[in-house]
């Protein structure tokens, strides 16, 4: 465990606004762990405390089971990115790994290998003013790679990414957490993690709401549901609900139909003749699971209003 | 850029703390990022070396643009050079026998008296040599005494047991050594007794009020000297000077020449004074600093008692631009350019990392925050103070060959002066630029740490030069604010002996050189401070 994220009991407010309020999880190795939550649920407030860059009012974050600020040299243990526009932009994309490879004691063969490995070639010796929302990130995952680390802790790196390097970047980190690293990343949007995350914090109003495994929540948000492809869907829906199943139409020709099962609908479908293209074993979506998990909390999902999620930019 | 690149690589060893080297200095590597964030942005170099640059095309044509002539064709000056290797004047009425080898000079002083130019109508007329224009008065640095001098060239060795206008009794020697004997002026209620013995380069001076009881106000070591020494009596008086306007045109001055007269009587002499009687003599007679022409003077003698009178000053020259000499300093004058660009490339250096966001992946990178201020003022502090060296090292031998070409006189200094000043142009940048990071990261926007710095640097040196407060004022501005640190440039030193107008226009400063350039090391010490204490206390 000693090569992981583990937050445990974090308060942190800026004035009067409470960022986070005993947010406590761990990031487990060999899996892509989604950090997810609406806009100001206290995302990257957490990410800058595990950084040492925001200090908690109480609680603590640790890093391979040491403070951060006890870190030597602390890239070597976790690689993060918390905005890729953080760039000075007359500096060359190498410049910028240039420097931060040297405050870590390591070479500039460690910056062109890195290079190489985010596909920046070809930009690397332009000035990073000029690049686009899409090469940031890949710089910053450069520089979050630089030092080889265990931990990888990524803040909304799908944000501004084209559909290739959204592909790219799911493979990627797919890949870290395939050697055995820890990944954390953020989302707001859960769909950007459906196909990423193997684990899931949800976090709301600065506290998880919930720490489970990505199957385990589609499981419990598709609650034995079944879907029906039919072109007489009135007629469906009619012989379905007589039969004592809740029937939900979903678009034009296929319906949601829960209390029946598989088998027992072609049975009754194909009893009252009514044709039918597909019948299937429902699987929800993540954001729907999200939106099933997350009911209970009504209130923060009744305050559209809350304060942004990067406090810090609120604070500039 | 397709998926097939996403692949990371992954190293045999498996990467984590145990992995690292123990015991490296993390703030070499501190260091070595923050070197490297300098050299990687091509304008903060360039802003080196435009400041640079600045420093020496400014004092380029601060040369190029001052000539000097006298009637058809440069000046040619006489400067004397005294020991110590600096310019000095040498002009004063002497008296004087040879003494061989060791012996003494002793003699009672009942008068010192002297004349200054008359005052009309609130104004001071220039004397040009009409006696009848003078009225009783003396000078404050007035003197008249005995005197063991080398030979009687300008600028010879020498030591001297005089009585002054206002400071007392004093033992002087060499120009610029100065030593307070008992206060008073010479009368005839309360005569002055007056001893030189020399012994080999050694050379004491005593005072006496009653010619039984002696006291010994020093002694002086001047070496080689020769065998066979000129010692007598002696009478000099410096230039009257009055500041007439004072604005932002500089200010002015009108004056004239002064003479002094002292009496004396039971000469008594020890040693071997070869016979051939004494002999009066005007040594020297103006100088690039001394527009006046002196008086010239005389003595006379009647039975034991001797009068004489003199004009004129020995003591080092140093006269603050009024003429046409200069000091090697006026070679530096663009340094405080070279400094507001060192100044703004100071405070981006850091500011840039607000603006940008950047510097949450500074800390991130090196958590321990003082650290990160040290290494970045080291760094700004580095290329500031090789930006000053080089421009110094160009500039002085670069402006001054061109004053002289255009007729200036340059006074000379020492070679640890002249080191002196080129570390010095290069440290004062050096610290303006740690000054400027550090206000830059405590306040964090570019253009409010950059107004900031140049308003506490740049805004008192300009009051104090266009003289806008009165001159005490100036002073304490030059004492205390950032500015005090351009005194290390000082090339000629502040004697309290010599009676002249100190101003920074002329590159005179209050402090010396080395406590004015700790004022501005405070400075920067305090903002470091100051910016450390924030950084760690602050969320990034």
């Amino acid at each position: 465990m000693d090569t992981t994220i583990e937050v445990s009991g974090v308060h942190k407010r800026f004035g009067p606004t409470v960022a986070l309020d005993g947010m406590t999880f761990t990031v487990q190795p060999g899996r892509v762990t989604g950090f997810v939550g609406p806009n100001g649920a206290g995302k990257s407030t957490t990410m800058r405390v595990i950084l040492g860059l925001d200090a908690p009012d109480e609680g603590s974050a640790l890093v391979g089971g040491r403070p951060y600020q006890s870190l030597r040299h602390p890239m070597r243990y976790i690689g993060s990115l918390l905005d890729a526009s953080a760039l000075q932009p007359s500096r060359s994309g190498r410049g910028h790994l240039l420097w931060l490879a040297h405050s870590q004691g390591l070479s500039a063969r460690r910056v062109d290998e890195v290079i190489g490995q985010a596909g920046l070639e070809k930009a690397a010796r332009r000035r990073a003013g000029g690049y686009s929302l899409g090469m940031r990130q890949r710089l910053g995952i450069a520089a979050a790679m630089l030092g080889d680390p265990p931990v990888i802790m990524l803040d909304e790196p799908f944000n501004g990414l084209d559909p290739e390097g959204i592909v790219w970047m799911r493979a990627f980190l797919a890949a870290l957490a395939a050697q055995g690293r820890a990944v954390l990343v953020s989302s707001h949007l859960m769909s950007e993690l459906e196909d990423t995350a193997d684990h899931l914090v949800v976090v709301g109003r600065g506290k998880v709401i919930a720490d489970i495994s990505m199957a385990e929540l589609i499981a419990a948000a598709s609650g034995g549901r079944v879907l029906v492809r039919t072109s007489a869907r009135p007629k469906a829906l009619t012989v379905l609900e007589d039969a004592g199943a809740t029937v939900t139409a979903t678009s034009h020709d296929t319906l949601t139909v829960a209390g029946l099962s598989a088998e027992r609908i072609v049975a009754v479908l194909t009893e009252n003749a009514v044709p039918f293209s597909e019948v299937a074993a429902h699987r929800a979506s993540l954001e729907q699971a999200y939106m099933d998990l997350t009911s209970d909390v009504v209130e923060y999902r009744a305050e559209p209003a809350l304060p942004r999620d990067n406090t810090a930019e609120a604070r500039r | 850029m397709t998926a097939g690149t996403a692949t990371p690589n992954r190293p045999e060893t498996r990467p984590g703390h145990g992995s690292e080297p123990a015991g490296r200095d993390s703030f070499g590597h501190v260091l070595w990022a923050e070197w490297t964030k300098f050299r990687t942005v091509r304008g903060w170099v360039i802003g080196m070396v435009v400041a640079g640059l600045l420093t020496v095309l400014v004092g380029y044509l601060s040369a190029a643009g001052s000539q000097t002539g006298c009637g058809a064709g440069p000046c040619h000056f006489y400067v004397p050079v005294g020991p110590g290797g600096e310019a000095v004047t040498d002009s004063f009425y002497f008296v004087h026998r040879p003494l061989a080898g060791n012996g003494s000079i002793t003699v009672r002083m009942t008068s010192l008296t002297g004349k200054l130019p008359s005052a009309s109508g609130g104004r001071v007329q220039a004397g040009h040599g009409a006696q009848s224009s003078l009225h009783p008065g003396l000078e404050p640095w007035s003197k008249a005494g005995i005197i063991i001098k080398a030979s009687t060239r300008q600028g010879s060795a020498y030591a001297a047991v005089l009585a002054s206008g206002d400071n007392g009794v004093r033992m002087q020697y060499d120009y610029t050594g100065d030593i307070a004997g008992p206060p008073g002026r010479p009368s005839a209620a309360s005569p002055r007794w007056l001893r030189l013995t020399r012994s080999g380069d050694t050379i004491a001076g005593y005072e006496s009020a009653d010619g039984t009881h002696w006291i010994r106000i020093g002694t002086a070591t001047l070496a080689g000297l020769p065998a066979t020494v000129q010692a007598g009596l002696f009478a000099t008086s410096p230039a009257h000077s009055v500041t007439t306007s004072k604005g932002l045109a500089g200010s002015s001055a009108t004056g004239g020449p002064t003479l002094a007269t002292g009496v004396f009587d039971h000469l008594g002499l020890r040693g071997a004074w070869p016979a051939g009687g004494w002999r009066g003599d005007v040594i020297g007679g103006g100088g690039p600093s001394n527009p006046y022409p002196v008086q010239g003077g005389g003595y006379h003698q009647s039975g034991g008692a001797f009068t004489v009178t003199g004009s004129g000053d020995i003591a080092p020259d140093m006269d603050w631009g009024a003429g046409p000499g200069r000091s090697i300093q006026f070679a530096l004058v663009g340094t405080f350019f070279g400094l507001i660009a060192v100044v703004v490339v100071g405070a981006m250096y850091i500011t840039a990392e607000y603006r940008r966001g950047l510097i949450r992946t500074t800390l991130a990178a090196s958590p321990r925050r003082g650290r990160i201020l040290a290494a970045k003022a080291i760094v700004i502090a580095a290329a500031a103070f090789v930006a000053g060296l080089v421009a110094a090292i160009v500039a002085i031998p670069l402006a001054t060959r061109i004053s002289r070409d255009n007729g200036n006189y340059i006074y000379p200094v020492n070679a640890l002066t002249e080191v002196r000043l080129v570390a010095g142009t290069a440290a004062v940048l050096a610290v303006a630029a740690v000054l400027a990071m550090a206000v830059g990261a405590a306040l964090r926007r570019s253009a409010i740490a950059v107004t900031f710095v140049i308003v506490v640097i740049v805004l008192p040196y300009l009051i104090a030069v266009t003289n806008l407060l009165p001159l005490s004022g100036d002073q304490w501005l030059l004492r205390l604010a950032p500015v005090a640190g351009f005194s290390i440039q000082q090339a000629i030193p502040n004697y309290p002996q010599v009676s002249n107008v100190c101003s920074p226009a002329g590159g005179c400063y209050p402090l010396p050189p080395w406590a004015g350039f700790v004022v501005l090391c405070a400075w920067a010490a305090a903002a470091l401070a100051l910016a450390v204490v924030l950084l760690r206390r602050r969320d990034a």
